[in-house]
């Protein structure tokens, strides 16, 4: 494959990977264009993954590359990214922040489950439908989150507010992690390898936590004290 | 006259956005306002059944596009009202042939020369739905008051954010009052609680939209139905009138004074 000082591609299984080296976002922008509209032709029908190392892209940024590049009949499918907020709001848009196997170049992240209060994520807006929201540690969110969104925690999860999508905590296996909310409404709750749906809510809603007992998931009003 | 560029859009079919594009644009240009509507839905045209102009096609928004003909050529000025004027779709091509950046550059020739420009946004997220919002100041979303519309406009809302085309505005389409006091339908309260976006306007069902559809003439234009008025209200908000919310419990006509003679309490 033709190798350029700030843009490399090659191709792998899932598709044609190109990675963009360290600089200034515009730059390395303005290298990808320039190298990608050479050679439309002859990228044209791959699936495009682009390694964009430590950037941080705007869902705006990202959806304009992406226009621009289908403009040259050439279809971005994933971007790959050291930045959570990238692959949070490359997630939004629909495009793959993953792909099967880890990308030679760059360290796979690290595989710890630690469950420590330094590794949880805070996210303060309602979580619409088609979100996913992944991450290794424990997830707050100070928002809704509707029904088709989706949160997948290593760690535990709690929502400061109404809970009605799909939430898997323990994702990595622990079993003692919990799902807490202000209105515990889920269309599927998961905790490490258990499966629950929600019965038909009766009354008003009151705050509960969701914990694993004897292996079943249990929910429980939450009550300070009852423990 | 730096024209304001409108995009109705829902991410679920079928729900109305066609004929609330239609509507919208007939109600502004009744008021003489230069109003410019875009057909977006390539390959599944409708804008121009809805509004009565398909006979009358020669020019599309593809031809334009693929420079075959100027934007002039393509604009086809509907004979009732003579403000309005439509760039209909390619029904043989699909959303591939039009690029976000053509849309945009599409609009920003017609800004200069009129006061809206109206785009119908096909139904899904992919290419026609990113074509038709990228061009857009103020999008619309239209749903219906029912489980699987809301779904998919929450999806939608969240894309145009992501999008930074928002904040949203949402019209409850086809409510079925007698529905909702029975609770077999989601009120509009409902739909606000989950959607959480401004509501710019609420249309009642009505057997007469049918009618109009298949005639080409659309409803805000007769003046007996409440779904014509819904659109007409929507319209003068968009101009930045403050307009009351129709009371659709109001049944109206001698039916509706009888009952509230009859209740307990007087009116």
């Amino acid at each position: 494959m033709e190798e350029h000082p700030k843009v490399q591609i090659k191709g792998i299984r899932e598709g044609l990977l190109i990675t963009l080296e360290e600089e200034s976002w515009p730059d390395a922008r303005a290298a990808l264009l320039e190298h990608v509209i050479n050679q439309a032709d002859f990228l044209r029908g791959g699936r495009l993954i682009l390694d964009i190392g430590n950037h941080v892209l705007h869902a705006a940024e990202l959806g304009q590359l992406r226009d621009m590049l289908s403009e040259n009949g050439l279809s971005l499918w994933a971007v790959l990214s050291g930045s959570p907020v990238t692959q949070q709001n490359a997630q939004t848009l629909g495009l793959a922040t993953r792909i099967t196997k880890p990308t030679p170049e760059r360290t796979a992240p690290s595989q710890e489950t630690a469950l420590s209060g330094e590794q949880a994520v805070l996210v303060r807006r309602t979580l619409r439908s088609g979100f996913s929201l992944q991450h290794i540690g424990h997830v707050i969110v100070i928002g809704d989150v509707n029904p088709g969104s989706e949160i997948v925690a290593g760690g535990d999860i709690v929502v400061w507010g109404r809970l009605r999508g799909m939430v898997h905590a323990g994702a990595q296996g622990e079993e003692a992690a919990v799902v807490c909310a202000l209105d515990l409404s889920p269309t599927q709750l998961r905790i490490a390898g258990q499966i629950a749906v929600t019965p038909k809510r009766r009354g008003r809603s009151l705050p509960e936590m969701a914990r694993l007992i004897d292996g079943q998931v249990v929910a429980e009003p939450w009550n300070p004290k009852g423990k | 006259m730096a024209a304001k560029v409108v995009t109705v859009t829902s991410g679920k079919g079928g729900v109305g956005k066609t004929t609330a594009t239609a509507n919208l644009a007939s109600a502004l240009a009744a008021e003489n306002l230069k109003v410019v509507c875009i057909d977006a839905d390539i390959g599944l045209r409708n804008l121009d059944v809805v509004l009565g102009l398909e006979n009358r096609i020669v020019y599309d928004l593809v031809d334009v596009v693929e420079g075959r003909c100027r934007l002039r050529q393509a604009m086809i000025r509907d004979k009732r009202l003579p403000e309005l004027y439509l760039i209909p779709a390619a029904q043989t091509r699909d959303k591939s042939a039009v690029s976000p950046s053509d849309m945009v550059r599409l609009c920003d020739e017609l800004r200069p020369d009129c006061d809206w420009v109206l785009i119908d946004s096909p139904a899904g997220i992919e290419r026609g739905f990113r074509n038709a919002i990228a061009p857009a100041d103020i999008v619309i979303v239209i749903t219906n008051p029912e489980v699987s519309a809301v779904r998919d406009a929450d999806r939608i809302i969240g894309l145009i954010e992501a999008e930074e085309k928002g904040p949203a505005r949402l019209i409850i389409n086809r409510l079925k009052p007698a529905m909702v006091k029975r609770e077999e339908m989601l009120s509009p309260d409902d739909v606000l609680e989950l959607l959480a976006v401004e509501l710019i306007g609420i249309v009642p069902e009505d057997e007469n939209v049918t009618l109009s559809i298949n005639r080409g003439l659309p409803i805000v234009l007769d003046g007996k139905s409440r779904a014509g008025l819904a659109f007409r209200n929507i319209a003068a908000r968009l101009r930045g009138e403050q307009v009351p919310f129709l009371d659709l419990n109001d049944q109206g006509g001698l039916l509706g004074r009888l009952a509230r003679l009859i209740r307990p309490g007087g009116a």
